[in-house]
This record gives C-alpha cells, sequence and structure tokens, in this order.
C-alpha cells in the first residue's frame, strides 16, 4: 500500500496535520503567528548546514528551528517591540538561508522543493520522521494541555496554581520547532505557518471550548490536506500551495457563515 | 525593631518575606518588605499606584524574582488567584464551565453549585467573552474558590464594579473565609470597604509604611499623608496632629493643626498652602500639643517627634503594635 506515492503522500499530510492544527490554536491565542514564521525560515539555513554537513535535513532544520525560537524567547522583551524583533529574526533568517544554499556548488538542490514542500516525493523514511514527529508534538501538547491552557490565559493565574508559563512557553517552543521539521517535506518553509494558523482561524467560529476548537482544526486541516492532493493531482498543480489554498478557502467559509450568523443573530434580537 | 504581632507561638505563615528587594531595571519597586499572612487572617494592601502592590502579589506567586531577601511559602500551600482582569483573546473560546475546570478537573454539579454560589446561576454554558464586569469576576472568585485555597490572592478584584456590586463581592469573601477558613490577601483601592472587612492592613510604597488593625493604619499619619483625609471621615479630627510633614512639600496634610485639642470640625478654607502650613506644623510640634494620641503606638510618636526631610514620601515605618490586639 506504501508503493503508491498518492498513499504516502495523503499519510504524509495528515501527519503533519494532526501536530500542526491543534499548535496551531496556541499559536494563534498567543499570537505567536510571526514566531512560527521565524522558526520555519530559519529552517531554510537549518537545511543548508545539514546538506552541507551530509546530516539528515530533518536534524538540521530541527537543530536551527529551536535556536533561533530560543534566541526570540530570550531577546524577547528586551527593548524590542515583539514583531520588530520577530521581522528582523524571520525574514535575516530566510535571507542567510537562502545564501548559505547559493554557496553548496557542489550539491545540487532543488530549493523550490524546501520551500514550498515536495509532498509527492515522500519516502517510507520520511513517513517514519513526519509520522514520529506528530507523535510527539501530539503527545506532548496532549499532556500539557491544562498548563499550557493556563498559561496562555494569565501567566499569574498559571504561577498561583503551581505551573511555572516559562516552562510551557519552553514546551510550545520545542513543539513548534519539530512541526516545522517536520512540515518542510509536505509544505515547505514559506507556508509551515499557514498549515499553523488558518485552520485553527477557521474552526474558530463553530468552537466553544478550547479543546473543540483543537478538534474542529484537525478535522479541518485534514480534510483539506486530502482535498488538496485530489485537487493537486486532479489540476496538476502544485501539491504543497493547493493544500494550503483550500485551508485558506475552507476558512472564508466560515468567516462568511459566521458573519450570516451573527447578523442573523442581531436581527431576531432588534 | 520590635514585632509585637502574634508572636509566632503555633502559627505558622502561609506565605513570609523577609527583607524582600525587587529592583526592575534601576528603579526599586519593592525595599526590604516583611509581610506574612497566616492561616485564616484577612490582609489587604493599600497603597498609591506604583507603590509596588501589584509586585509585591506576584512576587508572593512566584512570578518576579527578589534582588534580595526571601519568600517562604507553607509547603503544599494552594493559592487561589483573582487578577485584576483577565484579557481573552478573542480566537480563544471559552464557555464558563470550561473556566471553571481550568487546572484542576470539577464535575458539572460542582460546577453549577459553585456558580450559584458565586451569584452567577446558570451561567455555565455562556462564553467567558459575554459575561459582564461584574459576573466575570464572580466567575473568576467561584473558580478561585473551587481549587479549595489555603490562601485567596485578590488583585483590585473589584476594579470594574459599582459601589454595591464591590460591598457584595467583599461580603462574599468574608462568607468564603468563615466557609473554608481560608486565608485571604487583597489589593484595594476601595479603602472604605477594605477596612471594613480587613483583619490587618499593610500600607505600601515601595517598602511597608504602616500596617495593623484598620483603625489603628487608617489613623496613621503616613497612611493620611498618602490617601488624604476623604477616606476616613468619621475619624476624631484630633488625631489630625500628626498630619504633618517637616520637609515643607505640599503634600496633603495639616491645616487641622489648629483644631488639635478640640475635636471639632473647622474650615480653613485657604489655609491649604503648603508654606502656611509649614510654620504651622512647626508650631505643633511642640513638647504638648496637648493633644491626647489616642490609638497611635508610641513608635508612631516617637517618628513624628523627629523631622525627616532625607525620607522621599514621607513614609516611615510604622511598628506593627497595631496586631496586639
Amino acid at each position: 500500500m506504501l508503493d503508491d506515492f498518492m498513499v504516502r503522500a495523503t499519510l504524509a499530510g495528515v501527519g503533519t496535520v494532526l501536530a500542526a492544527a491543534p499548535l496551531g490554536c496556541f499559536v494563534v491565542w498567543r499570537r505567536m503567528a510571526y514566531f512560527g514564521d521565524a522558526t520555519a525560515h530559519a529552517a531554510i539555513l537549518g537545511i543548508a548546514l545539514s546538506l552541507a554537513l551530509s546530516l539528515p535535513i530533518f536534524a538540521g532544520a530541527l537543530v536551527v528551528s529551536l535556536v533561533m525560537a530560543t534566541i526570540v524567547a530570550l531577546l524577547s522583551g528586551r527593548g524590542y517591540a515583539m514583531d520588530t524583533l520577530l521581522g528582523v529574526m524571520a525574514h535575516s533568517a530566510l535571507a542567510f538561508g537562502l545564501v548559505a544554499v547559493s554557496f553548496l556548488t557542489n550539491i545540487r538542490i532543488d530549493l523550490m522543493a524546501y520551500l514550498f514542500g515536495d509532498i509527492l516525493a515522500v519516502s517510507r523514511a520520511d513517513l517514519g520522521v513526519i509520522w514520529g514527529g506528530a507523535a510527539m508534538v501530539l503527545g506532548l501538547v496532549a499532556w500539557r494541555w491544562s498548563a499550557l491552557l493556563t498559561s496562555t490565559l494569565n501567566p499569574d493565574l498559571a504561577r498561583a496554581a503551581g505551573i511555572d508559563p516559562k516552562r510551557e512557553q519552553l514546551v510550545l517552543t520545542l513543539a513548534l520547532a519539530i512541526v516545522v521539521a517536520v512540515a518542510i517535506k509536505v509544505v515547505g518553509v514559506l507556508l509551515i505557518t499557514a498549515m499553523l494558523i488558518v485552520p485553527a482561524a477557521a474552526a474558530r467560529p463553530f468552537s466553544r471550548t478550547p479543546e473543540a476548537m483543537a478538534v474542529i482544526a484537525t478535522i479541518a486541516a485534514a480534510g483539506a490536506a486530502c482535498g488538496g492532493l485530489w485537487t493537486s493531482y486532479r489540476f496538476d498543480t502544485p501539491t504543497g500551495p493547493t493544500i494550503v489554498c483550500i485551508i485558506a478557502v475552507l476558512f472564508c467559509l466560515s468567516a462568511m457563515v459566521s458573519g450570516l450568523r451573527s447578523s442573523f443573530t442581531a436581527r431576531s434580537e432588534g | 525593631m520590635p514585632r509585637l504581632r502574634r508572636a509566632g507561638v503555633g502559627v505558622t505563615a502561609l506565605v513570609e518575606t523577609k527583607g524582600l528587594s525587587v529592583r526592575y531595571g534601576g528603579a526599586t519597586a519593592l525595599d526590604r518588605v516583611d509581610f506574612r499572612i497566616d492561616r485564616g487572617e484577612i490582609v489587604t494592601i493599600v497603597g498609591p499606584n506604583g507603590s509596588g502592590k501589584s509586585t509585591l502579589l506576584r512576587a508572593l506567586l512566584g512570578g518576579v524574582r527578589p534582588s534580595a531577601g526571601s519568600i517562604c511559602r507553607a509547603p503544599d500551600l494552594r493559592i487561589g488567584y483573582v487578577p485584576q482582569r483577565l484579557v481573552l483573546d478573542p480566537t480563544l473560546p471559552l464557555t464558563v464551565t470550561r473556566f471553571l475546570s481550568l487546572s484542576r478537573r470539577v464535575t458539572r454539579g460542582a460546577a453549577r453549585a459553585a456558580l450559584e454560589t458565586a451569584g452567577v446561576p446558570g451561567t455555565g454554558s455562556r462564553q467567558m467573552s459575554q459575561l459582564s464586569g461584574g459576573q466575570f469576576q464572580r466567575v473568576m472568585l467561584a473558580r478561585a474558590i473551587l481549587e479549595t485555597p489555603d490562601l485567596l490572592i485578590l488583585d483590585e478584584a473589584t476594579a470594574g464594579l459599582d459601589q454595591p456590586g464591590s460591598a457584595a463581592f467583599y461580603r462574599r469573601i468574608e462568607e468564603v473565609r468563615a466557609e473554608t477558613g481560608c486565608a485571604v490577601l487583597m489589593v484595594s483601592h476601595d479603602l472604605h470597604v477594605v477596612m471594613s472587612a480587613s483583619d490587618r492592613v499593610v500600607c505600601l510604597n515601595g517598602h511597608v509604611c504602616c500596617e495593623g488593625a484598620p483603625d489603628v493604619v487608617a489613623e496613621a499619619p503616613v497612611y493620611r499623608a498618602l490617601f488624604g483625609e476623604g477616606t476616613q471621615g468619621a475619624l476624631a479630627l484630633y488625631r489630625h496632629r500628626h498630619d504633618h510633614r517637616h520637609d515643607g512639600r505640599d503634600t496633603p496634610h495639616s491645616h487641622d493643626g489648629h483644631t488639635h485639642g478640640r475635636g471639632r470640625p473647622h474650615d480653613h478654607g485657604q489655609g491649604d498652602q503648603g508654606q502656611d502650613d509649614h510654620g504651622q506644623a512647626h508650631r505643633d510640634d511642640g513638647p504638648d500639643g496637648g493633644v491626647p494620641a489616642a490609638a497611635i503606638s508610641s513608635a508612631t510618636r516617637d517618628g513624628e517627634g523627629a523631622p525627616r526631610s532625607g525620607d522621599p514620601d514621607g513614609c516611615r515605618r510604622v511598628a506593627a503594635a497595631g496586631k496586639v490586639s
């Protein structure tokens, strides 16, 4: 069954989504979208390093993403506004990464594959990495769920309950780096943030609790991954971007439905 | 400085700080604060804006690293915390029932009962963002109580409430203390209500200016220098004689100097100017104003006797004599 590239691609897409969507809810709640971007863009530098040193891509991307996330976390609150800091870090990481890749003259690499993903070329080994990473992230988020949620609401509330908000921030940082490393093959570094944020945003109007939002986001994203694969196969479009397009369409539908619903409520009340 | 407060026999503090100092950058937020709260006590921290009230609370919660001194918490201390306000990101859906289970799962029945007791029955299925300010605070209090805390900490918990609303809120807190025996630590601006509801008041202005039973603190000159005179209308006027400063700064104070010993209200109209007060103050400093110092402790009087031009905020320690009772 795994011999079919479409089956492998589907599994890769769903695996990535399982990790990205629940984590994405926290990225949205904590307004860390740019943080995700910075981490993802740093991965390009990691890819260049792993190619130069003949290391597995996954390991290089993971390490550099982690370093980047840690630097950002350390620098925050030291005089720069967070969005300025992340803007600087995200784009300079990307630029340095691209320059570093250009030094690798003896290795032919397909830069587009790393920037936008190459889900159809996923190997069995890649699948193992993706599902292993996804399981780690899911486990981490599920284990820390309550603590993460409390410190997201209010750090002092968390401290009163015996939770260390800094440790939870670290958990999120780690999970984010793993998702980035896992998702490179699927959607590429430029679109990873979309996989985190758009499903969560689309799920928001239909959720009454945080847990419901995570579940709905995951289902929507899994559907979009499958739909995107099929669409890209049918119309011969690049797969990673197509998946993101489908999620974006879902988001638009969700926003329209919620808009209609609230105007309907307003009318029936007025 | 002698501490007369509950000499520690058999009483273990829930939280105690010794010489706690906190600095943000170069600025000192807390300066050598000794603070403790025992089981079952209701303690209120009052102080002007920027006096370090919130910093002290956060230090007690463990969110601020002391630059000097120590914070000691009772082992297995359970804290229920009601923050000043909770900013809910609109992207985060949260029903009231879910919020009550935030850090410790509670059953649906327990949640319903807690909401009923808190005076917000039937709100369980509503979104937190749809609650009014008063309902929101009650729900936060309900959640804190569901934690079955040893210590309930409230940071300006009635900031958004009107007078009857906050009065009801404080009554509820007294009930909770009576029911559960937990200690309560509050930071508040509602001086009137706070004074009546607390066992002990700590007046903070970077350091502990004075502390003791509410009526004692209310009469303490340092307290009155910080909060003005309007806060305790019921006080006998002759106690106002301590209300002056010797460095000639224009802090609220002082035209009451005239009235001492007579105890009758006395309008001084334009006598409110710094120069005038200054002169007045020195006259009061005579060996004997002929005035009974009433409940002010001797430590306070000693302090009053000596001019303290070096003290930037007019504050000084008052021995914790208020707790002798």
